[in-house]
C-alpha cells in the first residue's frame, strides 16, 4: 500500500470522522454563544445523553445506529428544552457567568442522571469486527464512515439552508448580530432560544451517536469533548455556525494527522497526546486572533 | 383620540434616578412631531420609556385606547409601534433584504408586496439587496433601519435622532424621506438634535429640558420663539 493511501485511510479519514464529530458540537456550542451569550459546559453530556439514547433503542428495537438517530435526536432535544426552561430561563436576564455556572451544574447532573439510567460501564452499538469496504484494491473505508460523512454533510446543508432561507434561521442571526435591536425589531427573543436550543441538541446527539458507533460510550464521554469543541468553536470564531464546522474539522484532522509518521519511522506525536493539538490551537487563536478564523465575537 | 400619548411619565433606567419627570407627549393622527432639546434632556429616553425600556414610576402611556405602559419591546412592537434607534440600527452581517424581513417578524403575510413599498420608497437600497448592511454607507444604513421599521406598516414610527453623524446632504435626504413616509399616512415622532430642520418639517414639537416638558407648540412657533432659539437653535 501506498504511503498516500495509508495516509488517506488510517490518518485523514478518521480524522474527517472525528472532525465531523468536533463540527456537530461545536456549531451548538458557537450558536448557544452567539445567542444566548454564554459558554455551554453541558452540551458534552448532550451528546453523551444522545449516544446513550440511540443506544436503547438500538436494544429495545433491534434498529441500526442510523434509524436510532432520530430517537436520539428527539430525546435529547426534550431534555434539553426542559433544561432551557428550569434552569436557564430564569436566568435569562442575569449576568453571562451565572448562566456558565449553572451550565456546570447542569453537565454534572446530566453527567450522574446517565451513570444512574445507563450505568458506568463502557457499552458498544455492536460487537465484532466490521470488514472496511475497499476501493480500487487499496482504498479502505468503513461502511459506518461513509454514512458518518454522508450524515454530517447533509445536517450543514440543513443548517446553511435554515440560517440562510428560513425566517427563524435569519432570526437567530440577527438575535447573535444585536439581541438589542432584535428585541426593538419585535423578534421573539424566545421563539429564537428554543430554535437554538433544538438544532445545537439535534446536533450534539447526532455527535454522540457517531462518537458510540465509531468506537464505544461511557458517561464521561462527552465531558471528555469539551476542550475539542470549544477549541473548534473558537477556531471558527464564536457565533459563526460556519467557522463552526470549519473549526471542527480542522481540529478533527488535525488530531489524527498529528501521529503520522511524518519525520522517521515512529508517529510525530503519541496518540496520547492528541487533545493537546486542540489545547493548543485554542491558546495560540486566543492569543493571535480571539475573533477566529470567520471574524466571529471576541469577549 | 391620538395614536399615542405619554401623560405625566415619570421614569427612570433600573434602581438609578429618574431622568424624565410628569413628561407629557402626544402624536395625533397624520403628524409628524420632534422632540427637541439640549443635550440630556431625556429626548432619547423618552422614545425608550414608550419602547418598555424604563422603569416606570408614574404615569400613563397609550397608543389609542390601549394601555402600552411598561409593556415589553416586542409587545409594543406588536400593536404597531415601529422604532428606528439612533445607533446599532441595522443588523451588520444580515443582508438589506434581510434586515428588511426582521422588520415583519410579527408578521405572518407575504413580504414581497411590503418589500417592493420598502424599496419604492428607498431605490438605493434595491441594487444593494444582497449586501451585507454593516457595510453601507451611514445614509445608506439609515434607509435600512427606516425602511426595517416600515416592513411592520406601523401605526406609528418613532425616529430617535435620525439624522446623527450624516453629512448635510444626507440629513436633508432623511427629512425629506421623513416628509414621504408621513405623507403616506403614517404619523412619525422623532427626536432630532438638527433642531431647526426637525421643526420646519414637523406640525408641531416639544422642547424637553432636564426631564421636563418646557415648551410646546407648532413647528414654526418654536422656531420663532425667542427663548427657545436662545437656548438651542443657535441663536
Amino acid at each position: 500500500m501506498g504511503d498516500l493511501l495509508l495516509f488517506i485511510n488510517f490518518y485523514l479519514i478518521p480524522g474527517i470522522v472525528l472532525g465531523s464529530i468536533y463540527a456537530l458540537g461545536a456549531i451548538g456550542v458557537s450558536m448557544v454563544f452567539g445567542i444566548l451569550r454564554f459558554a455551554h459546559f453541558a452540551h458534552g453530556d448532550m451528546m453523551t445523553l444522545g449516544a446513550f439514547i440511540a443506544f436503547s433503542a438500538i436494544g429495545w428495537l433491534g434498529v441500526g445506529p442510523i434509524l436510532a438517530l432520530p430517537f436520539a435526536m428527539i430525546g435529547t432535544i426534550v431534555v434539553t428544552l426542559g433544561i432551557d426552561r428550569v434552569f436557564y430561563k430564569p436566568l435569562r436576564e442575569k449576568s453571562t457567568i451565572i448562566v456558565v455556572i449553572a451550565s456546570f451544574g447542569v453537565a454534572l447532573m446530566l453527567r450522574s442522571l446517565i451513570m444512574v439510567v445507563w450505568g458506568v460501564n463502557t457499552e458498544t452499538y455492536s460487537s465484532g469486527i466490521s470488514m472496511p469496504l475497499v476501493f480500487l484494491d487499496s482504498f479502505r473505508i468503513a461502511e459506518r464512515h461513509i454514512w458518518m460523512m454522508a450524515i454530517t454533510i447533509a445536517a450543514m446543508l440543513g443548517i446553511h439552508w435554515t440560517l440562510s432561507k428560513t425566517r427563524i434561521g435569519k432570526a437567530m442571526r440577527a438575535v447573535s448580530d444585536s439581541p438589542e435591536l432584535s428585541r426593538l425589531a419585535g423578534i421573539s427573543t424566545e421563539k429564537v432560544v428554543q430554535a437554538t436550543w433544538i438544532i445545537g441538541a439535534g446536533l450534539a446527539a447526532i455527535g454522540g451517536v457517531f462518537i458510540a458507533w465509531d468506537s464505544q460510550i461511557h458517561a464521561n464521554a462527552g465531558w471528555d469533548l469539551i476542550l475539542p469543541i470549544f477549541a473548534a468553536a473558537i477556531l471558527g470564531g464564536i457565533g459563526k455556525a460556519y467557522g463552526a464546522m470549519a473549526g471542527g474539522m480542522v481540529i478533527g484532522i488535525a488530531e489524527e494527522v498529528s501521529s503520522y509518521p511524518w519525520l522517521g519511522d515512529g508517529p510525530l506525536l503519541s496518540p496520547g497526546y492528541k487533545t493537546g493539538i486542540a489545547f493548543a490551537i485554542m491558546v495560540i487563536m486566543l492569543i493571535w486572533r480571539p475573533s477566529g478564523l470567520f471574524r466571529g465575537r471576541v469577549y | 383620540m391620538s395614536v399615542l400619548e405619554l401623560v405625566d411619565v415619570t421614569a427612570g433606567y433600573g434602581e438609578g434616578a429618574d431622568i424624565l419627570h410628569n413628561v407629557s407627549l402626544k402624536l395625533d393622527p397624520g403628524e409628524i412631531v420632534s422632540i427637541v432639546g439640549p443635550n440630556g434632556a431625556g429626548k432619547s429616553t423618552a422614545m425608550k420609556a414608550i419602547f418598555g425600556l424604563l422603569v416606570m414610576h408614574g404615569g400613563k402611556i397609550t397608543m389609542g385606547s390601549h394601555d402600552i405602559t411598561g409593556m415589553p419591546p416586542e409587545e409594543v412592537v406588536g400593536k404597531g409601534v415601529g422604532f428606528v434607534p439612533q445607533t446599532d440600527n441595522v443588523f451588520p452581517n444580515l443582508s438589506v433584504e434581510e434586515n428588511l424581513e426582521m422588520g415583519a417578524f410579527t408578521y405572518d403575510g407575504p413580504l414581497e408586496g411590503r418589500l417592493k413599498n420598502v424599496y419604492e420608497l428607498f431605490p438605493p437600497l434595491l441594487e444593494k439587496r444582497n449586501q451585507a448592511a454593516g457595510t453601507l454607507s451611514g445614509g445608506q444604513r439609515q434607509m435600512v433601519a427606516m425602511g426595517r421599521a416600515l416592513m411592520l406598516e406601523p401605526q406609528v414610527l418613532m425616529l430617535d435622532e435620525p439624522t446623527a453623524g450624516l453629512s448635510p446632504k444626507y440629513a436633508q435626504e432623511i427629512f425629506e424621506l421623513v416628509i414621504q413616509v408621513n405623507a403616506s399616512g403614517t404619523p412619525v415622532l422623532m427626536v432630532e438634535q438638527n433642531a431647526r430642520q426637525a421643526l420646519a418639517i414637523s406640525h408641531r414639537g416639544y422642547v424637553l429640558v432636564d426631564g421636563q416638558n418646557r415648551h410646546e407648540g407648532s413647528g414654526p412657533e418654536l422656531i420663532a420663539d425667542r427663548e427657545v432659539a436662545e437656548m438651542f437653535l443657535g441663536g
